[in-house]
């Protein structure tokens, strides 16, 4: 389903030129669960936010279920983060004025879904996280953890063919991480593809593959 | 995304920042008041204006001696005839559509009875006058009707010199000295108000206007007025008059004013006085878009992560920027909505305080209060959405 080859992302600090990416290869199938390992510095959330199309590479090709993404325009990549990818933040990015229901429906919002479906398809996606109860609160009112599964009814509530999380249980204590991590291996099991970044071993321990990066490159597949 | 959606979504970011909100909004709202007061006050002198000269009468035609227009080397050029009882009898009587028709003799002389004395405008006319003029008798009467050039030696009292020199006593059937002569005084005007156009006609006397005429050694009469049955007459009364003239006198000599001309030039210069006023009210509305654009600045620069968000959840540029530019005309049009009632209850005020004021706002002002105060925003706002539009996704998610 993706495939990057030669991928580089260069950023230019002051008159130094700092390579976040360097010349990297990765293939992900659809359906796969892959975990992306290194220290904090490594380049795991650069690549996360390339295949996310947040992030463009500097040189190098990067294909998405046979499409080049770097000879896409900005509204296309737009609409490919709209209907083909859900985000997890390690810090939830949930919007504070918002209720637990409106948040998982902005991305229906800006993709012009009518109100009433929008309103069915949430409440479907906070029911698959067991949030029904939740759903008129707003986050201040949510723990942690009850944050975070908001967040992924937001991820997949598009039916996205690919969910990026990046370090999503980084900010939980033990138990709200392990219910996280089930609810996005639950929905992988379902054949939605999972890319997880952790620098936690134990955590990419659980996936079935594993790429560990170093210095902007992959230095170590299993 | 709905303009309806949007405009939900904007409104839910503005109530996330009461204080904010109502800062901003409270800045257009001093503005848009400040339009629609200055506004309504502006109206307000144009009709007040318009009014007291329809007080003088309307569908006048005022002949005077002498031509405006100057030809020739000399000021005043050619020969300028008196204009005298004649002509006022033949226009009168040959203009067309004319309903009435008064001359106007004038002088300043010393009205005395008993000790006192008191030096006031002497106006020589006839008993027209007070229809033409709209004048009301409180007690007596007017001028007798009749023959212009009777004269006689009656004469009608201002209301101010009958109270100065009669003070409480009854001034019907006693005879005032004016200069050397003696009149009896037939009547007493009522109160006119204080007009500042044309004679106060409170502080006047008035005689008959030949006999004015010989009093003050006059050959040429001040003025001819003549009232149109109606307004559409004016244009062919005033060709009437000066053919006419032209006929008596074998030479242009005469001006012919419509009063509407001059209403028409007062109304003008006062509309322009609303405008200039307007255009200051409004120097106050470009600050409360200046105002409009800092908050958005703010609120760009504090929401870089939710911007960040909406961006990985699929938002567009596009949408971004119409989710900002929103909330900046909704800050500015509730601001509108807030200022035009501000502004409706101060001219409320006013007129409570001045009732005869015709102090009222246009329907035209308040409309374009409103589409101002949107243009306000959205030209304002613009800038800040776009920086929001063009804030790197993934910059913008860290909060950088």
């Amino acid at each position: 389903m993706i495939e990057l080859s030669d991928v580089w992302r260069t950023y230019q600090v002051g008159s130094s030129q700092v390579h976040a990416l360097r010349g990297l290869d990765l293939t992900i199938a659809g359906g796969d669960y892959l975990a992306i390992a290194g220290p904090s510095g490594s380049g795991k959330s650069t690549l996360l936010n390339v295949i996310g199309c947040l992030d463009r590479p500097t040189a190098g090709h990067y294909t998405f279920r046979g499409r080049a993404v770097e000879e896409m325009s900005e509204p296309e990549r737009t609409a490919m983060r709209q209907q083909d990818i859900g985000f997890v933040f390690q810090f939830f990015h949930l919007l504070a004025r918002l209720t637990a229901q409106a948040n998982v429906e902005l991305p229906m919002l800006f993709a012009g879904v009518e109100r009433a479906e929008r309103r069915r398809r949430a409440a479907d996606a906070l029911g698959a996280v067991g949030l029904s109860a939740r759903a008129h609160h707003r986050p201040d009112q949510l723990s942690g953890g009850e944050r975070q599964r908001v967040a992924i009814a937001r991820a997949v509530v598009m039916k996205p063919a690919l969910v990026l999380a990046d370090e999503p249980t980084g900010n939980l204590d033990r138990s709200s991480a392990l219910e996280v991590m089930s609810l996005l291996e639950t929905m992988n099991a379902a054949g939605q593809t999972l890319v997880l970044v952790t620098h936690d071993p134990q955590l990419a321990a659980r996936a079935r593959r594993r790429v560990r990066m170093d210095d902007g490159a992959i230095v170590e597949r299993s | 995304m709905g303009i309806g959606d949007v405009i939900t979504f904007a409104v839910g970011a503005l109530r996330g920042h009461r204080l904010r909100t109502a800062l901003s909004v409270a800045g257009v709202a001093v503005g848009i008041a400040a339009v629609v007061a200055l506004t309504a006050l502006g109206e307000g002198a144009r009709g007040y204006v318009v009014r007291e000269f329809m007080s003088l009468g309307s569908n006048l035609l005022i002949v005077l001696p002498g031509k405006v227009e100057t030809t020739g080397g000399m000021p005043y050029g050619g020969t300028t005839h008196d204009l005298t009882i004649d002509d006022f009898r033949e226009l009168a009587r040959r203009v067309p559509g004319t309903a009435r028709a008064a001359p106007i003799a004038t002088g300043t002389e010393t009205v005395r009875f008993g000790g006192r004395g008191r030096s006031a405008p002497v106006i020589g006319s006839t008993f027209e006058l007070l229809e033409v003029r709209r004048l009301e008798v409180a007690s007596g009467r007017f001028l007798a009707p009749g023959d212009p050039e009777a004269g006689g030696s009656e004469v009608v009292l201002g209301v101010e010199v009958a109270s100065e020199l009669f003070g409480n006593s009854n001034p019907l059937g006693e005879v005032v000295r004016i200069g050397d002569w003696r009149y009896r005084v037939v009547g007493v005007l009522a109160p006119h108000g204080r007009s500042f156009v044309g004679f106060n006609f409170d502080d006047v006397v008035v005689i008959p206007v030949q006999t004015a005429m010989r009093m003050f050694n006059r050959a040429s009469l001040f003025r001819i007025l003549l009232e149109m049955e109606s307004a559409d007459g004016l244009e062919e009364g005033k060709r009437a008059v000066l053919e006419l003239m032209r006929d008596r006198h074998r030479v242009d000599d005469v001006t012919v004013i419509t009063q509407d001309a001059v209403v028409e030039t007062f109304s003008s210069i006062l509309g322009v006085l609303t405008l200039v006023l307007v255009a200051i009210a409004s120097i106050s509305l470009s600050v409360a878009g200046i105002g409009i654009m800092n908050v958005m600045l703010v609120a760009v620069a504090e929401r870089r992560k939710e911007i960040g968000l909406l961006r990985a959840v699929g938002a567009g540029t596009g949408q971004i920027l119409a989710v900002f530019l929103t909330e900046a005309a909704v800050l500015a049009a509730v601001g509108g909505v807030v200022g035009l009632l501000g502004g409706w209850v101060a001219v409320r005020a006013f007129v409570r305080v001045y009732p005869s004021f015709p102090a009222t706002t246009p329907a035209w002002a308040v409309a374009a209060a409103l589409t101002v105060a949107v243009g306000v925003g959205v030209v304002f706002g613009t800038l800040p959405a776009r920086r929001a539009a063009r804030l790197d996704p993934v910059r913008a998610l860290q909060g950088r």
